[in-house]
């Protein structure tokens, strides 16, 4: 076990960590929105996606300890590199011009990570931990969003995941090593798609449930 | 054409590791734009000595961008704005009469200040002592050609051996990390036949070492492959994160 803590303990087993753990975290979007697309398909297709899903049963325990387990690996490494980053800078520079290699995405990555968080807590309280005895899933997700405040934050924090997975998912292949002038160009072209679905296809969601229903 | 123009430069002075350090500003006038960015400092330094101030202390050695002594961040880049160059090849023709220039050392906690623009880059020693070589027998050299390289891995390590350890990567990194100077001179040794019997204990030693120096860690924003005056490319550190999975979960040296 001493080898294997002093492997992930390094900076480069930190991020294998943070790589491994964030394209985990990207399946799983993928599959969350293939589900969540059901909606464009109405109520019986949605609760009939809900429905599916649980029947799993321990199958879906699995997932969901899997996640957790994961989320937990992910959010402590991160804080953990946040604060060893800074720490390797103590005196910041007075002026500070990029050559172009830093972006938007890859600048907020810790700020992203902390706001995903948040939304998470909140996300799972308003539909997953919600009372569903006397009513079915797709009449909790419609009536939050019918209101403005809810799609407000629920499309904001989509950007934010799209930002996130932006540079997170190009980061994640050069992490593992897999950078070669034959592949580099389609992952980070591939990234940028990434970012670009997960913002407008979970984004686009709740204004579509609030004008159609 | 030369010409000639007036700067004002905000160094940073500091005169010992213990000082605070802050800015100061000078004038000078009269810059051939045939000088390299350090002959300028030159003459800023020979108008201080008559004046009967301490000269700005700074790195250089050969000046000709091959030593790696050189460098300090100029308006806010390692080496200066100029693409692919260390800071003694950059002229003064790039900046425009009447320009303010901020002058400030590479900032890193293992880089701590010991004069001015100079900076202690002894780390890089420590990090090379950690694996940066090949044992090879004394005596005289081998037969060339009883090692046989590929002459796609002789070019790419070629490049790799570019890196001339200034230490501009750790300063235009984010993070203060010191990621692409440790992938090239793994990436050089890993490439060819002489450098594989040691390549796992080599990325191990390397990283360990980087680590404890103090350096940040990759976050890839990628600022060091546009900072370096060698324009070492960041496939190196996917290279090395490769040599490190394989160090450590497929060698017995871990
Ligand atoms: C759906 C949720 C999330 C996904 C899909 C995701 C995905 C990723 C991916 C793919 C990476 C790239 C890893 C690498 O560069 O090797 C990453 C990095 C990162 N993530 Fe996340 N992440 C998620 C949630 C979070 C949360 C909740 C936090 C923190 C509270 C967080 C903090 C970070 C940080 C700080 C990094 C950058 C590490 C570094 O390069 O230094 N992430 N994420
Ligand atoms: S003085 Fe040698 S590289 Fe600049």
């Amino acid at each position: 076990m001493n080898w294997l803590t002093a492997a992930l303990g390094a900076s480069v087993g930190k991020k294998l960590m943070m790589a491994l753990t964030g394209l985990a975290f990207t399946g799983f979007l993928a599959g969350h929105l293939a589900g969540n697309l059901t909606i464009y398909g109405g109520k019986a297709a949605f609760n009939g996606y809900a429905e599916k899903l649980h029947s799993l049963g321990p199958l879906l325990k699995v997932f969901e300890v899997g996640l957790i387990g994961f989320a937990a690996v992910h959010i402590l490494t991160g804080l953990w590199l946040f604060l060893q980053n800074r720490k390797a800078r103590p005196v910041r520079y007075t002026l500070d011009t990029s050559p172009g290699g830093r972006t938007l995405s890859s600048r907020t990555m810790p700020y992203t990570g902390l706001i995903i968080l948040a939304f998470v807590a909140f996300h799972l309280t308003n539909f997953t931990f919600a009372d569903k005895t006397r009513t079915t899933i797709f009449e909790i997700v419609s009536a939050a969003f019918s209101s403005p405040i809810y799609i407000g934050i629920y499309v904001a924090a989509m950007i934010v995941v799209g930002l996130h997975v932006r540079h997170g998912f190009w980061s994640a292949f050069q992490t593992l090593g897999a950078n070669h002038p034959k592949l580099m160009p389609t992952i980070s072209a591939l990234s940028v798609a990434a970012g670009l679905i997960v913002g407008f296809g979970f984004g686009l969601l709740p204004i579509f449930i609030s004008l159609r229903y | 054409m030369s010409t000639s123009i007036s700067l004002t430069l905000k160094i940073w002075r500091q005169s010992n590791p213990a000082d605070k350090g802050r800015f100061k500003n000078y004038t000078v006038k009269d810059i051939s734009t045939d000088m390299s960015f350090l002959e300028m400092l030159d003459v800023v330094n020979e108008q201080l000595t008559l004046a009967g101030e301490e000269p700005v202390a700074f790195d250089h050695d050969c000046r000709e961008g091959i030593c790696g002594s050189c460098g300090t961040m100029v308006n806010g880049r390692a080496h200066g704005q100029l693409k692919g160059t260390t800071l003694c090849q950059l002229h003064m023709r790039h900046f425009k009469d009447g320009d303010t220039i901020v002058i400030e050392p590479f900032r890193a906690r293992a880089f701590p200040v010991i004069k001015d623009l100079v900076v202690d880059r002894s780390a890089f020693d420590r990090i090379i002592q950690a694996g940066g070589f090949i044992s090879v027998n004394t005596g005289s050299a081998p037969e060339a050609n009883t090692l046989l390289v590929p002459p796609h891995n002789a070019e790419k390590a070629m490049d790799a051996a570019a890196c001339i350890g200034c230490g501009g990567c750790v300063a235009a990194c984010p993070n203060a990390s010191a990621m692409l100077f440790v992938s090239a001179k793994v990436s050089q040794f890993a490439l060819l036949p002489q450098g594989r019997p040691e390549a796992a204990r080599r990325a191990l030693g390397m990283v360990r070492s980087m680590d404890t120096c103090g350096f940040g860690n990759c976050s890839n924003h990628r600022e060091c492959e546009k900072s370096c005056p060698k324009e070492i490319a960041i496939v190196n550190i996917a290279r090395l994160n490769r040599e490190y999975v394989k160090a450590s979960f497929a060698s017995p040296e871990s």
